[in-house]
């Protein structure tokens, strides 16, 4: 048995305690992305506020996983929804189904589905892993969303600040999972997304209301 | 005031403060444990229940209060209900005996006991049919092997740890705790005994089945040891008895070997007494904390190897030049 060896893995967990904690207050702060993260999906605009979506469903034939449906239609003349012949009518991802590869990314003719660095998607239900068009469609007064390789520096412009030290994100001034602009509805300290059918449950209880 | 009191209730009164005392210590020292462990791996621990995570414990308690009560079909009902109790009670009641400080009318303790240091190895002995009665009546086989083995390990770190403890005794020539302490008003027995103090932190690692001897509840090799069939309270039970152990083999370092409440001006102050004594258990519990933090656990062979072929022959050794000294200089 070797005494010394023992008095030196003392001393090394001794040193490791008043060394500086590699720990993230995760919840509070948050850590930056790698420049290409792939996490929730969003579907972007053009500048004049139509739809990128031509429903050609490349990314669901793409989609190794079949976590994609699209449902295409024929624009009409007084309802542009995009600037093609046809527009996505129902356009659902399942998130527990995609692997997150960014196929789907790569597919897209225009561009219109993207792969944001938002991760936290958790639920208690299955059924709300399923995100419809209007959780995913950023809203028109959000902008345009930014394509994959348009991001500054990596980070999306809705990433907002990132703290210089351990390099994370204050989320304070920062994003939430699937906040979309001014699209979330605050009441009782519940948040709402507002979704075709009218106001669905998403997560309990956030210390932070959504801003501009 | 005192007098006005019957005697049994005083003793109720007593136990009843000591008992919450030390299940609220118990509580801390797992929220420090785990805390520590973090620093140690660069962690922080548990911090969000409550302020810095003080109040984790009792997020714990809750948790474990409410999950089910499980009894395996195989298990002997009886037995295996009982086995936690055993071993908390024979935990907490070594308690009885052990004097935290010295006021005017005798040190602070349930009961002054002359033979309190046999009396506290007599009690945490039983622990042993704890564990091993739960691994036996669990009816599963993890169990049974993390019992045998706790039955073993006890066994064999007992003996040297008493012969550590008996060269103490033979120093103060009193078994009495709160008289051990008072025989070392003028010199810690660490310096004397230090061959005997480093035996008995030791064997008191193993006699409380923590790392590098947790052997009894091996995660690896064994799913949890004895008590991997426990579920809820039973299981609470269980844990609640290591750490009372830990904190009761840390108040008897700090008695036999520390001085216990003695320090820079703490005769004839009850109160800073008993802060040293804190001070020095919690020492020891940090160092017990830092162990499992350092140490990875020993192989089966070498630790009954180690207990037999060194730590008992050299008590043995320690204890017989002790004799010697004793009866020739004292």
């Amino acid at each position: 048995m070797n005494i010394g060896a023992i008095f030196k893995g003392l001393a090394t967990t001794f040193g490791f305690m008043l060394r500086r904690k590699a720990t993230i207050d995760y919840p509070f702060v948050k850590r930056a992305h790698a420049p290409r993260f792939h996490g929730l999906h969003e579907l972007r605009r053009y500048a004049d506020g139509k739809e990128r979506c031509i429903g050609c469903e490349l990314c669901q034939i793409a989609c190794p996983a079949n976590a994609i449906t699209v449902v295409g239609a024929e624009n009409t003349p007084d309802d542009r929804k995009s600037p093609g012949e046809r527009y996505a009518f129902r356009y659902e991802i399942d998130e527990l189904r995609c692997i997150f590869c960014g196929m789907c990314e790569e597919a897209c003719p225009t561009d219109a589905i993207t792969l944001t660095p938002r991760f936290e998607m958790a639920d208690y239900r299955r059924s709300a892993f399923i995100y419809d068009k209007t959780r995913l469609l950023v809203p028109a007064e959000a902008g345009v969303g930014q394509a994959a390789d348009e991001r500054p520096g990596g980070i999306p412009g809705d990433l907002g600040e990132v703290a210089r030290e351990k390099s994370t994100v204050d989320p304070q001034k920062g994003y939430g999972a699937t906040w979309r602009g001014g699209e979330i509805l605050t009441s009782k300290g519940k948040t709402y997304m507002p979704t075709s059918a009218g106001g669905e449950l998403l997560r309990g209880p956030r210390t932070r209301k959504g801003g501009e | 005031m005192i007098e006005a009191v019957p005697l049994w209730l005083l003793v109720v009164i007593k136990s009843l403060v000591l008992l919450i005392i030390v299940i609220t210590l118990f509580a801390y020292t797992m929220l420090a444990e785990r805390k520590v462990l973090g620093y140690m791996q660069l962690r922080v621990g548990p911090n969000k229940v409550g302020p810095w995570g003080l109040l984790q414990p009792a997020a714990d308690a809750v948790k474990m209060i409410l999950k089910e009560d499980l009894t395996p079909n195989t298990a002997d009902p009886i037995i295996y209900k009982a086995a936690p109790f055993i071993s908390v009670f024979a935990a907490l009641v070594a308690y009885a005996v052990i004097p935290f400080s010295q006021g005017e009318h005798g040190p602070w303790s349930i009961a002054n006991v002359n033979a309190g240091i046999l009396f506290v190895f007599a009690i945490t002995s039983m622990g042993v049919y704890g564990i091993s009665l739960a691994g036996w009546a669990s009816g599963s086989k993890y169990p049974l092997l993390g019992s045998v083995r706790a039955t073993a390990q006890m066994i064999s770190y007992e003996l040297a740890m008493t012969l550590s403890v008996i060269g103490v005794v033979l120093q103060a020539s009193t078994t009495s705790l709160s008289g051990i302490v008072d025989a070392q008003s003028r010199l810690w027995f660490i310096v004397p005994q230090f061959v005997g103090f480093l035996i008995y932190i030791i064997t008191a690692v193993a006699e409380t089945n923590r790392v590098p001897f947790d052997l009894v509840e091996a995660e690896s090799e064994l799913v949890a040891g004895f008590h991997t069939e426990y579920s809820g309270l039973r299981f609470g039970l269980f844990f609640i008895a290591e750490y009372i152990n830990m904190i009761t083999v840390s108040c008897l370092a700090t008695l036999l070997f520390l001085g216990g409440w003695g320090g820079p001006g703490a005769a004839g102050h009850p109160w800073l007494g008993l802060l040293y004594f804190v001070i020095k258990v919690f020492a020891f519990l940090f160092f017990y904390i830092w162990l499992r933090g350092t140490l990875p656990r020993l192989r089966y062979d070498r630790l009954m190897a180690f207990g037999w072929k060194v730590l008992l022959p050299l008590a043995t050794l320690n204890l017989l030049v002790t004799a010697i000294v004793v009866a020739l200089w004292y």
